[in-house]
């Protein structure tokens, strides 16, 4: 018995001292991918994002960050570049369909949409005109803007947001929708496509 | 000592640092040029010793090629990869940990170890490789941020290939058995 241990003893404390780091470099099985550890930091840290000025649609500036600039509301915001073929489209219909559903339920005055461009270069208020166009965001609860490009780096490091050019001269990007509350606090980030999910969340903050 | 063999281990070194940023660029070299080559590099030192790795017990053996298995697992998490390519602490950790960790440990651990754990070990390399492979290819989404969509299922692909080629060469053995019977 005791040589049994004895031969056991060293695999036995590499598994338990193994184990252990795995279990530190996934956040106990949680985060497997920078991008599930990015949205686990986030719902348990809720960092307070930075002032950041945009330039929406109309030419008009934009304050995204702490109260006063959050107007008192809810922001939800999500990153596209407007020339994006796929999933900046599809997250647009699905930022329309969060639109309708906030409207039906009255809550269209305390949550706001913004479709914000981490590609200032190519877009213009006219191109972000275009795609506003393309999925009815009229400015009045959903506007689309972009950062300055000063601003562009400290964005995505404040957001975790990742932007790689593909192969066919646009980029590809972590696309999610960003939950702040009226303080600033980046609190969660869902899926473009859990619309249901982002509505029950905007009621419970409320 | 063996000179041919710190050589080789340095060369493999030295390709992996002075090649980083086109070997980073894309997933498949990352993951299956340089990465291996960080372990051979560390496993052609460590044999390049000598008489070192004979002095073991089998316990200790065992140990050294769990060493070596979590360690792998730890270098082929996404997040991992990721980290590697925007944090220079990661990157440094990489460099020292494969080669001391996997290639080392493999180095002295291999020939002692306990041949059903060797065995048990090269399967699960296999399935392990293959359920990669699987979810590379078919991942709707990024798995990992630093990589495009096409480059993953290209690295899918690969481990694909590289699961197909391990069960060859380990299969091998089985057919035409060799005369040193701890090679398992």
């Amino acid at each position: 018995m005791r040589s049994f241990i004895q031969y056991l003893l060293p695999s036995c404390v590499v598994i338990i001292l193994g184990g252990g780091a795995l279990l530190a470099a996934t956040d106990g099985f949680r985060a497997f991918t920078e991008e599930s550890a990015r949205r686990l930091h986030v719902a348990e840290n809720q960092p307070i994002m930075p002032l950041l000025e945009l330039e929406d649609m109309k030419g008009d500036k934009l304050m995204l960050g702490q109260e006063p600039y959050s107007a008192g509301k809810i922001t939800l915001v999500e990153f596209i570049y407007t020339s994006c073929p796929i999933i900046c489209q599809a997250a647009g219909s699905d930022y329309a369909r969060l639109r309708d559903r906030l409207t039906q339920a009255g809550l269209s005055g305390q949550a706001r949409l913004i479709s914000v461009s981490f590609d200032p270069v190519q877009d213009t208020p006219r191109q972000m005109r275009e795609y506003a166009e393309n999925h009815g965001a009229t400015g009045d609860i959903w506007t689309i803007a972009r950062i300055f490009p000063p601003d562009l780096d400290l964005m995505k490091r404040s957001f975790g947001l990742r932007v790689i050019p593909d192969d066919m001269g646009g980029y590809q990007h972590n696309a999610a929708i960003h939950l702040l509350d009226k303080s600033g606090r980046l609190s969660n980030i869902f899926n473009i496509e859990a619309v249901d999910e982002v509505f029950q969340a905007v009621q419970r903050m409320l | 000592m063996n000179k041919v063999r710190f050589i080789l281990s340095l060369g493999f070194l030295l390709i992996c640092i002075l090649f980083r940023q086109p070997l980073e660029a894309d997933p498949v070299k990352h993951v299956l040029i340089q990465l291996p080559f960080l372990a051979i590099s560390g496993y052609l030192f460590v044999i390049g010793l000598g008489e070192l790795n004979l002095r073991i017990t089998e316990p200790i053996a065992n140990a050294l090629l769990l060493v070596a298995v979590f360690a792998i697992l730890f270098w082929m998490l996404p997040r991992s990869i990721d980290a590697t390519l925007v944090n220079p602490v990661v990157e440094i950790a990489k460099f020292i940990s494969i080669p001391v960790f996997v290639g080392g440990s493999l180095a002295i651990g291999r020939a002692n170890s306990n041949p059903f754990l060797r065995g048990f070990l090269k399967a699960n390399a296999i399935s392990m490789l293959g359920v990669l492979s699987f979810l590379y290819i078919h991942a709707p989404l990024r798995i990992c941020n630093s990589y495009l969509v096409s480059d993953q299922e290209r690295l899918g692909f690969a481990f694909l290939i590289t699961a197909i080629g391990l069960a060859i060469a380990w299969s091998i053995p089985l057919f035409a058995p060799p005369l040193n019977k701890s090679n398992v």
